[in-house]
This record gives structure tokens, C-alpha cells and sequence, in this order.
């Protein structure tokens, strides 16, 4: 390198990096990651298979019983639980983004990424973006099984919107993950971990039946889980009903869960030593 | 912080490292280390396993921060100026850093991106890299597929990218064979040629003896020495005589004559059946002359007489008490250097 870069002061502060370099750098990394599946196609069998497994036992197995509690049948619990399942997408997505992180995290490339002049942000971000697109190929899937099963699409811009709704609370509930992967030591402790988070989440919620025959407690509990508005808002979106409350809590959840947990993770991906 | 100022960096100094301290626990990972490369030049650390070496090549290059002390590379604060640092140097660490899951061209690329090339010229730089690598034909298998020592190859090249100033090399032979370790000593010595500043850490002494010209030896988080591979060796003392007998046959009368005569004091001469003469341990020119003396009124027919400079695993041993390597009762081991298998 020339002398000039040798006799720098070094008590000039520090460069910064540019919006623009930011966005490169971000670039770069989704094509590692986007590359790491052409590579590796089984990676997407869980996004693949997910959606399928789930809507075909849970509208086979419990749609008979449950829509006669709701008044109908099978039919009526397929239009109930299809914006559920959308909802829960979100969230298995992004225990993944935990996984993958951790055993990316221990390997040697990431030692190279850090010592590389890029915003550790980005690494993250990159994770973040390419998850996304996980989720909305897994949520394309959930909607071709759901429309075999019986699910009548009525409502095509409220089905967008639930989509982007379960992107935006979903992404916010990866930082979560995100902050997991970096802090635990192995993989199998933060899908450990994450099950244990998400499973209560996810049957202790209106996503698969009605709260109403619940017990006070546990009825109380599924009202302020974030897991119900999120399911709620898109039931209301794709399928008719109240919207406007669930919605605001719901993106409440997200920008909370975000502002909170980015830049957690994002220290902690930094300070990790 | 006023400290920068008390700590002079000399005009070549491509790296200054004044009182680094790092703890780990109770662990002093470093404890107090003082180092200087010159520009230009191969810096080898030497040290066995937990001596802190790989500590000190993460804060060299900002993986992690130091308690204490500061360090100073290429002109940058490690700790004040982390992001200007890392775009002069760079880093092979003790396991090959590279993305497995991607082809080896995809790993350059990806690198070159990341260090703000443009499209065009990361693409020209990867193919460049790939051919002076000799991993043009394995440019678009998975990195998986390599062999260990194609993949500590690309680990060099995506580390030459940015053109560094300063290159840091972790153990870049450890767990390679013998060949594979020639190859990439081989690369090595091509870098140093274009005129790159490297620190090197090893545990083999052949290695630094290869590759270094200066050499700091570390154990237990302090620089136990420091300076010349030769100048060390000297400081140690003692050389070896190497005395060659024309008929084979002499070797062993040789060597039990040398030893009957007690001339040498330090230790009993050996031979050595691989290269057919006989080492005898003199501490002065006084006992060299002595044993030639001796070896001429035998009447045995020298082929030839050398001397040589001590190993530097004597040179280590003879430092810091044990061999280098060895395992150490009541050292601390070095969590960074565990923790990052």
C-alpha cells in the first residue's frame, strides 16, 4: 500500500460507511445466501413441506369437530385456520433464521466478514431479507394447499395486505432469533429454545380454534398474544370483519419487537468476540 | 486519549503494539505485549498452544478489543479506527475461513463486493486470484469439495483481494501434511515478494525458520524475546559441529572418540545415521579447534566440517524452560485459541 495510508494520524475518527455500501454490501450477502440454496435445495423443504403438512392435518384432523363448533363445517373451519396458518408461517420462518444463523456464526467465514470494512448490520440484514423470501415462497405454497382444501379467496387486496402483514411482524419476530443465534452456543440449543418460545405462542392464540371455549385464563392470555391480533387481522383481511384494531396492535407488536431486538442483535453480533 | 502520543511509532512501523492486555477470567490471554513489525518485512510469533497468539491476531484485526494497551496497524488504531484498519489488512485464520457451501470463484466475488470493488473489476480480481492460486479448474465447485490444502489456498487469496498493506496469518499450516505445507509456504514466500507486511503465527519452528525474517517469541501472554532468527539463535548460544567422515564406517569410532575425550562439556556427540556425520555440541571456537585437532591426529579423512546455529526448538527451550508445545501443568490454556476450533 502507498505511504500515505501508513502515516495516517491515528487520532482521526473513525471512516463511516455510506447508506450506498450499506445496500451493496446487504446485496452481495443475500446472493451468498440466495446461492446456498441453488446449492443446497433440500434447504427449502421445510418451507416447501410445512405448508402442506399443516393445513392437510389440521383441516382434516380437527376441521370436522371445529367447525361444527363454529357453526358450519369442515368448509367454515378451512376459511378460519387458513389465515392462521399464514400467521404461523411467519413465526417457524423465523425460528429458522436462529438456526442458520448460529451455525453460520460458527464458522470461520464470519471471523472474515467481521474483519472485512462492512457494517456488521449487513450480514444480518442479508439474513433477514433472504428468510423473507423463504417465507413468501412457504406462504404461496400455503395458499395453492388451501385453495385444493376448499378456501374461497373473496378478497384479493386484503390477502396481499395479510401477507405483507405477516412479513412485517414476522421479520421483526427474527431479530429475536436473530439476537438467539448470536448469544447460544449450538444450533440445537436456540431450536431448543425456540420451541419452547413459540409452541405455547402459537396454541395459546386464536390461530387454530376459537378462544371462546377456553378456559378465563388461558382465554386472556390468547387476547394479548401477539399471535392473535397478527391471525385476526389477516382473518379480518382475507375473509371479512372487524381489521382496524388487530392491524394497529399487530404493527404495534412489530416496530416494538424491532426497535427493541434490532439493535440488540446487531451489539451482540458486534461485540461477539 | 492522550496515551497514542507517548507511544512513538517509528516511520516503517507497519505494526505497533504497546502494553496489550486481554483477560479471560482469571485467563491473561495477553498480558502485556509489546511488538514492532517493520514495513515490508515477516513478523513470525512464535509460541505453543495458548501462549496468545491467536489473541492477538483478533485484536490486530479488530475481532475483538484488548483491556488495556493499544495497537496500531498500518497507521490505524485497532480499537479508534476499526473500519479504515480493515480495509488494509488482511486475515488467514488458524481454520480456513472460507464459505463452504459456495464455489471458490463465488467466494472471491463475494469478498471483492464486500470490499467495494465494482461488479466488473471483483469478477477480473476473482478470476486473477483463482489462477494465481492454481484453483482455476475447481473455480465453480463448492468449497466443500476441496482438499485441505486447495482450500487453505483460497483462504490466501480471498485474504490478497483488497491488496493489504498488512497481512495477518494465523497458524496457516496447522493440520496440514508436509507437502500441503510447502505449498502453501511456497505461496507465502510469493506474497512476501510483491512486497506485503506479514505476521505470522506458528507453532513450528521449521516454519518461522522458513518464512520469517524476525521473530517474537510469546508464552503464557508475554514476548519472551525478540529479533532476529539468527540474532536469537545467537543470544541462545552454543552451535553444532557437524563432522563428516569420507568412510561411513568411521562414524561410529568417530563419535566414541569425541566422547572419550571430553572436549565438548555440553553434551555427548550423536550421529546422525540420515546424513552420515557426526554432531558434536561446542561452545566456543577454542573447542572447535580443539576437535578438529583431535580428529586429524586420529588420522580419520574428513569430508567435511560445518557448523550450525541451534534449532529453534532449542532456541524455545532453552527461553522458557519447556519444550514448545509441551503441555504446561500450571499454564492458563488460551480460551480464544479453543473457542475458535
Amino acid at each position: 500500500m502507498s505511504a500515505a495510508t501508513l502515516t495516517a494520524p491515528t487520532n482521526a475518527p473513525d471512516a463511516r460507511i455510506p447508506l450506498r455500501a450499506h445496500l451493496r454490501h446487504t446485496g452481495a450477502l443475500v446472493r451468498r445466501n440466495l446461492l446456498w440454496i441453488r446449492q443446497d435445495p433440500e434447504s427449502m423443504f421445510d418451507a416447501l413441506l410445512f405448508p402442506i403438512v399443516f393445513t392437510l392435518l389440521f383441516v382434516y384432523v380437527f376441521g370436522g369437530s371445529i367447525g361444527q363448533a363454529l357453526g358450519g363445517g369442515q368448509d367454515q373451519y378451512v376459511q378460519y385456520v387458513v389465515p392462521g396458518l399464514m400467521a404461523m408461517m411467519g413465526m417457524n420462518m423465523a425460528m429458522g433464521v436462529g438456526t442458520g444463523f448460529n451455525t453460520d456464526f460458527n464458522s470461520g467465514v464470519m471471523d472474515r466478514f467481521r474483519s472485512l470494512p462492512i457494517g456488521r448490520g449487513s450480514v444480518l440484514f442479508a439474513k433477514i431479507a433472504v428468510e423473507l423470501l423463504r417465507m413468501l415462497f412457504a406462504t404461496a405454497v400455503l395458499m395453492i394447499v388451501a385453495v385444493l382444501v376448499g378456501f374461497e379467496i373473496t378478497d384479493w387486496p386484503g390477502l396481499l395486505a395479510s401477507v405483507g402483514l405477516s412479513a412485517v411482524f414476522g421479520s421483526s419476530v427474527m431479530w429475536v432469533f436473530l439476537t438467539l443465534g448470536v448469544v447460544m452456543k449450538s444450533a440445537q440449543s436456540v431450536q431448543a429454545m425456540g420451541f419452547l418460545v413459540l409452541m405455547p405462542l402459537q396454541f395459546g392464540s386464536s390461530i387454530f380454534a376459537p378462544p371462546g371455549s377456553m378456559p378465563g385464563w388461558l382465554e386472556a392470555f390468547t387476547r394479548y398474544n401477539p399471535l392473535s391480533t397478527l391471525a385476526d387481522a389477516a382473518r379480518g383481511l382475507m375473509t371479512g370483519g372487524p381489521v382496524a384494531h388487530n392491524l394497529w396492535i399487530t404493527l404495534g407488536w412489530s416496530v416494538a419487537l424491532t426497535a427493541v431486538m434490532a439493535p440488540v442483535a446487531i451489539h451482540k453480533f458486534r461485540t461477539k468476540s | 486519549m492522550k496515551d497514542i502520543d507517548n507511544a512513538p511509532t517509528a516511520a516503517d512501523s507497519a505494526v505497533t503494539v504497546r502494553g496489550l492486555v486481554k483477560h479471560y477470567g482469571e485467563t491473561k490471554a495477553l498480558d502485556g505485549v509489546d511488538l514492532d513489525v517493520r514495513e515490508g518485512t515477516v513478523m513470525g510469533v512464535l509460541g505453543p498452544n495458548g501462549a496468545g497468539k491467536t489473541t492477538l491476531v483478533r485484536i490486530l484485526s479488530t475481532l475483538i478489543t484488548p483491556d488495556a494497551g493499544h495497537a496500531v496497524v498500518a497507521g490505524y488504531d485497532a480499537v479508534r479506527q476499526p473500519r479504515q484498519l480493515r480495509r488494509v489488512i488482511g486475515l488467514t485464520g488458524q481454520y480456513a475461513s472460507v464459505d463452504e457451501k459456495l464455489p471458490g470463484w463465488e467466494n472471491l466475488y463475494l469478498i471483492g463486493r464486500l470490499l467495494d470493488l465494482p461488479r466488473k473489476e471483483a469478477r477480473a480480481r476473482a478470476d486473477e486470484l483463482l489462477e494465481r492460486f492454481s484453483l482455476t479448474e475447481a473455480a465453480k465447485r463448492p468449497t466443500a469439495t476441496y482438499s485441505g490444502g486447495m482450500r487453505r489456498r483460497l483462504d490466501l487469496a480471498a485474504s490478497m483481494i483488497g491488496r493489504p498493506a498488512v497481512l495477518f496469518l494465523d497458524e496457516p499450516t496447522t493440520g496440514l501434511d508436509p507437502r500441503t505445507r510447502n505449498e502453501v509456504w511456497d505461496e507465502v514466500k510469493r506474497m512476501v515478494g510483491d512486497g506485503v507486511t506479514v505476521l505470522l503465527t506458528t507453532q513450528y519452528m521449521e516454519e518461522a525458520e522458513q518464512l520469517a525474517t524476525e521473530l517474537t517469541v510469546v508464552d503464557r501472554g508475554r514476548v519472551i524475546a525478540g529479533g532476529g532468527i539468527e540474532e536469537l539463535k545467537a543470544r541462545v548460544g552454543g552451535r553444532t559441529l557437524r563432522v563428516r567422515p569420507v568412510d561411513p564406517a568411521h562414524l561410529r569410532p568417530l563419535a566414541a572418540f569425541l566422547d572419550e575425550t571430553g572436549l565438548t562439556g555440553l553434551a555427548t556427540a550423536t550421529v546422525d545415521t540420515r546424513r552420515d556425520d557426526v554432531l558434536v555440541p561446542i561452545l566456543s571456537d577454542e573447542q572447535l579447534t580443539a576437535v578438529v585437532g583431535a580428529v586429524t591426529g586420529r588420522g580419520i579423512t574428513l569430508a567435511s566440517i560445518t557448523t550450525e546455529l541451534p534449532s529453534l526448538d532449542e532456541v524455545f527451550l532453552s527461553l522458557t524452560g519447556h519444550r514448545a508445545g509441551a503441555p504446561q501443568d500450571s499454564a492458563p490454556a488460551d480460551t480464544r485459541e479453543e473457542a475458535t476450533v
